[in-house]
C-alpha cells in the first residue's frame, strides 16, 4: 500500500509539472509571435516572464520524471521485468522527444540574443510540439497497462512480444487525446486564474494579454474535453467494464442503466445513496444507446473490484469540474465577440480565480480514476499489483521521505513564482 | 543486436559520466574551492544541463527494454543507494535552476548554492556506490534473507564506498579541466590548474584504494584485471596520458585538455567494462546476469535499436546545433 501511495504521490506531482511543461511553451510561443506581429513590447515581456516559469517547471518536471523512471523498477520490479520489453517502445521514443525538448528549451531560454527572431520563435514551437509528443508516448505506455496488447501470456511469461502492437493498444488513442486536452485546459485555466488575481490587484496590460492567450487555449480545450471524455468512456466500457461500473458505482447489470450523479456508494447493500439518477443515460454514455445493457460490478468477483468509492468520487469530481470549465469557456467565447471591456468585470475575474486550481484537481481526479479504477490489476487482467511489488521491507519510510520532499518542493516552487511575479511588477510599477 | 544495444548503453553511460560528470563535478568543485568556481561553472553548464540529464534516462530505458532482469534486480537489491541518488538529483536539479532564476538576493542564493554543492557530492558518491554494488557481486536473489543481507550488504562495503569516493574525485577533476578551459583571467587559471593537478594525484591514489578495497570486500578485481588484456591496455593508456595534462596545462591548450580528460574517462570505463563483460550484474548466490541471460528476445532488441537509431538521427544534429549556438570551446569572453 505504501508503494502504491508513493507511486501515486510521485506521479501526481509529476503530472502537474509535466502538463505545465508541455502546455506553457505554447503560450510563450504565442506571446512571442504576437510580439513579432504587433511589436508591442508587453508581449515580449510576457514571453520572457512565462519562459522563466517554463524553465522552473521543466526542471522540476525533468527531475521528478527521472525519479519515476527508476521508481517503476524500485517499487514494481516484477512488473517491469515482464512489461519492460513490451511497453518500452513508447518510453524509448519518449526519451528522444524529451531530448529534443530539452535541447530546444536550452536554445529558447539562453538564445534570446544569439538566435535570429525567427529561429528563436521556431525553437519555442519545437519545445511545445516535442513536449506534447513525449506526453502522448508516456500516456500510450500507461494505456497499455489498461489494454494490454502485443504479447501472449503463457505460464506467467510473455511470449511472441510485439512492441509496435503494444504501443498502439486499444486504449492509447482515447487516453492520449483526453490527457492532452486536459493538460491544455488545466494549464490554461491555472495561468489565466493567476493572472486574474494579479489583474484584480494591478490593472496591467500584460495580465490582460496573458489572460486572453491562456483562456483562448483553455476554452477550446474545455469545450472539446467532454467530447473526448465521451469517447474515452465508451472505450473503457468496452475494454474494462469493471472500471466503468466503478466510475458510476453501478452494481447491477441492467438495461436503460441510469447515470448516477453524486451520491455515496454503499458497498454492503450495493447501492448509491442520495444520488441523482438519470435513467438510461449511462447506457447512452457507455454504448450510445439508451436501452443498451451495462454490465454492473456484480458480474465480477469482489476481489477484482477496484476501490469503488474512490473511483466513484474522483470520477464525479472530474466530470463536474469539466462541466464547469466548459461553462466558463462558453462565457469567454461569447464575451470576446459580444461585449466590450468585459475583462473589467470583477465577477468574471473572480470566476477565473475560482477556476485556477480546478483544472488540475480534475487532472488529478482523472488520473485517480484511471489508475485506481484499474486496481487490483497492474496489467489489466494479467498481473496483480500486489504480485509485482518489491520484496524489500520498509517501503513506508521511502514513501514518507519522497512525500516530504515533494511537499517542500511544491512550496518552494510556489514561493519562487510569487517572487518572479514581484520582480515583474516592480519593473512595471516603477516605470509607471 | 543485443551487443549493439549494450554498446549504445555503454556509450550513453560514458557520455553521462563525461558530460554529466563535468556538471555534477561543478557542484563538487564549488564546494572544494569554497565557491570560487560558482559563477564560472554554472554559467558554462546552464544551457546544456537539461540535455545532459537525458543520457541517464536513455540508460534506464535501454536497460528495462533490452535487459529487463538487470533493471529489476539492480533496483531491488540496490534500492537504497539508488533512492539516495534520486533524492540527490532532485535537490541538485531544483537548487541549480532556482539559483539561476530566482531574484538575485544573497541569502536564498547562498542556500541554493549550499544545496547544489552538497547534493552534487552526495549524488555522485551514491552513484559510485551503486556502480560498485553492481560490479562487486554481493547481490542476492534470495529475498527471504535478513534486511542487512538483502538490501544493505550489496552496497554497504569497502569496495562500493571507495567507488563512490573515486567517482566524486573523477567528476571534480572533469569539472576542473572544464573550468580551466573556460577561464580567461590569469589569477583564476593558476588556481584551478593547481586544483586540477591535486585532483589528478588524488584520483591515482584513490584508484589504487579501489583495488585494495575490492580485495578487502572479497572481489578478486586485481586478478581479473590481470587476465583482461583490454583493460590492461586501457589502464596503461590512461596512465600514459597523465603527463599530457602537465604539458597541456602549461600550454593552456583548451581543446586538448578536454580531449585528454575525455579520453582518460573513456579508458577507465572501457577498462571496467572489459573486466566485467559479458557479465552485467554479479550475483552472490546464483548464476550471474550475463548479456545472454538478460537480453530481451531478438525482435525486441531490433526494435529497440531502430528506436534508438531514430533518436540518434534526430538528437545528434540538434545537440551539435546547441553546442554551436553556445560556442563551446571558444573563449568565453568573445561574446561579452
Amino acid at each position: 500500500m505504501a508503494a502504491r501511495l508513493q507511486m501515486g504521490v510521485s506521479l501526481g506531482f509529476h503530472i502537474i509539472f509535466a502538463c505545465i511543461g508541455m502546455v506553457m511553451p505554447w503560450f510563450m510561443f504565442v506571446a512571442e509571435w504576437k510580439w513579432l506581429k504587433t511589436n508591442n513590447p508587453v508581449y515580449l515581456d510576457l514571453a520572457k516572464a512565462w519562459s522563466k516559469g517554463v524553465a522552473i517547471f521543466f526542471a522540476v518536471g525533468a527531475v521528478s520524471g527521472t525519479m519515476l523512471s527508476f521508481e517503476l523498477g524500485m517499487l514494481w520490479p516484477t512488473f517491469m521485468k515482464h512489461a519492460g520489453p513490451i511497453f518500452g517502445m513508447p518510453f524509448s521514443l519518449e526519451g528522444t522527444a524529451f531530448f529534443v525538448e530539452a535541447i530546444a528549451i536550452g536554445l529558447f531560454l539562453y538564445g534570446w540574443n544569439r538566435l535570429s527572431k525567427k529561429v528563436h520563435l521556431i525553437t519555442g514551437a519545437v519545445v511545445g510540439i516535442s513536449g506534447v509528443i513525449s506526453g502522448i508516448f508516456v500516456v500510450a505506455a500507461n494505456a497499455w497497462m489498461n489494454a494490454p496488447a502485443g504479447f501472449d501470456w503463457v505460464n506467467g511469461q510473455a511470449i511472441n512480444i510485439d512492441p509496435v502492437k503494444a504501443m498502439f493498444n486499444k486504449a492509447w488513442f482515447s487516453q492520449a487525446h483526453h490527457m492532452t486536452i486536459a493538460a491544455f485546459s488545466a494549464t490554461g485555466f491555472a495561468v489565466a486564474g493567476v493572472h486574474a488575481i494579479l489583474y484584480l490587484r494591478n490593472k496591467l496590460e500584460i495580465h490582460a494579454k496573458a489572460i486572453t492567450i491562456a483562456l483562448a487555449f483553455a476554452s477550446v480545450a474545455a469545450i472539446l474535453q467532454p467530447i473526448s471524455g465521451d469517447l474515452a468512456a465508451k472505450n473503457v466500457a468496452k475494454l474494462q467494464p469493471a472500471k466503468l461500473a466503478a466510475f458510476e458505482s453501478h452494481f447491477e447489470t441492467q438495461e436503460k442503466a441510469p447515470l448516477i450523479i453524486g451520491g455515496i456508494p454503499d458497498l454492503e447493500n450495493r447501492e448509491v445513496k442520495h444520488a441523482i439518477k438519470l435513467p438510461g443515460f449511462l447506457s447512452f454514455l457507455a454504448h450510445g444507446d439508451f436501452n443498451a445493457e451495462v454490465k454492473g460490478l456484480e458480474e465480477f468477483p469482489e476481489d477484482e473490484w477496484p476501490p469503488v468509492p474512490i473511483t466513484h468520487y474522483s470520477f464525479q469530481i472530474m466530470v463536474g469540474i469539466g462541466m464547469f470549465l466548459m461553462l466558463i469557456a462558453f462565457i469567454f467565447l461569447a464575451g470576446t465577440f459580444k461585449w466590450k471591456h468585459w475583462l473589467e468585470k470583477s465577477w468574471w475575474l473572480k470566476m477565473l480565480i475560482i477556476a485556477t486550481p480546478l483544472g488540475f484537481i480534475a487532472v488529478e481526479a482523472g488520473w485517480i480514476v484511471t489508475e485506481v479504477g484499474r486496481q487490483p490489476w497492474i496489467i489489466y487482467g494479467i498481473m496483480l499489483t500486489k504480485d509485482s511489488l518489491t520484496p524489500m521491507p520498509g517501503i513506508q519510510y521511502t514513501f514518507y521521505t519522497v512525500t516530504a520532499i515533494y511537499i517542500v518542493l511544491s512550496f518552494v516552487v510556489i514561493w519562487l513564482l510569487s517572487r518572479q511575479i514581484k520582480m515583474l511588477h516592480s519593473k512595471y510599477l516603477s516605470n509607471g | 543486436m543485443a551487443e549493439i544495444n549494450l554498446f549504445i548503453l555503454v556509450i550513453c553511460l560514458l557520455l553521462y559520466v563525461v558530460l554529466g560528470g563535468a556538471d555534477f563535478g561543478g557542484g563538487i568543485l564549488e564546494l572544494l574551492t569554497r565557491g570560487k568556481a560558482a559563477g564560472i561553472v554554472s554559467k558554462a553548464i546552464a544551457p546544456i544541463w537539461e540535455a545532459n540529464h537525458v543520457w541517464l534516462i536513455l540508460v534506464v530505458v535501454i536497460l528495462f527494454v533490452g535487459f529487463p532482469s538487470v533493471y529489476s534486480t539492480v533496483l531491488t537489491s540496490l534500492h537504497i543507494p539508488v533512492l539516495l541518488v534520486l533524492i540527490g538529483i532532485i535537490f541538485r536539479g531544483s537548487a541549480f535552476t532556482f539559483r539561476h532564476y530566482d531574484i538575485d538576493e544573497a541569502t536564498p542564493k547562498a542556500i541554493y548554492s549550499a544545496i547544489f554543492q552538497y547534493s552534487s557530492v552526495f549524488t555522485t558518491f551514491f552513484l559510485g556506490v551503486t556502480l560498485g554494488g553492481i560490479i562487486l557481486g554481493n547481490i542476492t536473489l534470495d529475498y527471504q534473507q535478513s534486511f542487512y543481507d538483502g538490501y544493505l550488504r550489496p552496497w554497504l562495503n569497502w569496495f562500493s564506498l571507495s567507488m563512490g569516493l573515486f567517482l566524486v574525485l573523477l567528476f571534480a577533476f572533469l569539472a576542473g579541466i572544464f573550468t580551466v578551459s573556460e577561464l580567461s583571467d590569469e589569477k583564476h587559471i593558476g588556481y584551478f590548474k593547481r586544483v586540477s593537478k591535486r585532483l589528478i594525484w588524488s584520483l591515482v591514489v584513490v584508484g589504487a584504494m579501489v583495488f585494495a578495497a575490492a580485495e578487502a570486500s572479497g572481489h578478486p578485481l586485481f586478478y581479473e584485471f590481470l587476465h583482461s588484456p583490454v583493460s590492461i591496455i586501457a589502464v596503461v593508456l590512461a596512465t600514459l596520458a597523465l603527463p599530457l595534462f602537465w604539458i597541456y596545462l602549461k600550454q593552456h591548450n583548451r581543446l586538448m585538455l578536454r580531449l585528454v580528460a575525455g579520453f582518460q574517462t573513456t579508458m577507465i570505463v572501457t577498462g571496467w567494462f572489459a573486466i566485467q563483460f559479458p557479465i552485467l550484474v554479479k550475483i552472490k548466490d546464483g548464476p550471474d546476469i550475463t548479456l545472454q541471460s538478460a537480453s530481451a528476445p531478438p525482435r525486441i532488441q531490433l526494435i529497440l535499436f531502430l528506436a534508438l537509431l531514430v533518436g540518434v538521427l534526430i538528437i545528434f544534429p540538434s545537440i551539435a546545433y546547441l553546442y554551436k549556438v553556445f560556442k563551446f570551446g571558444e573563449l568565453p569572453n568573445s561574446e561579452k
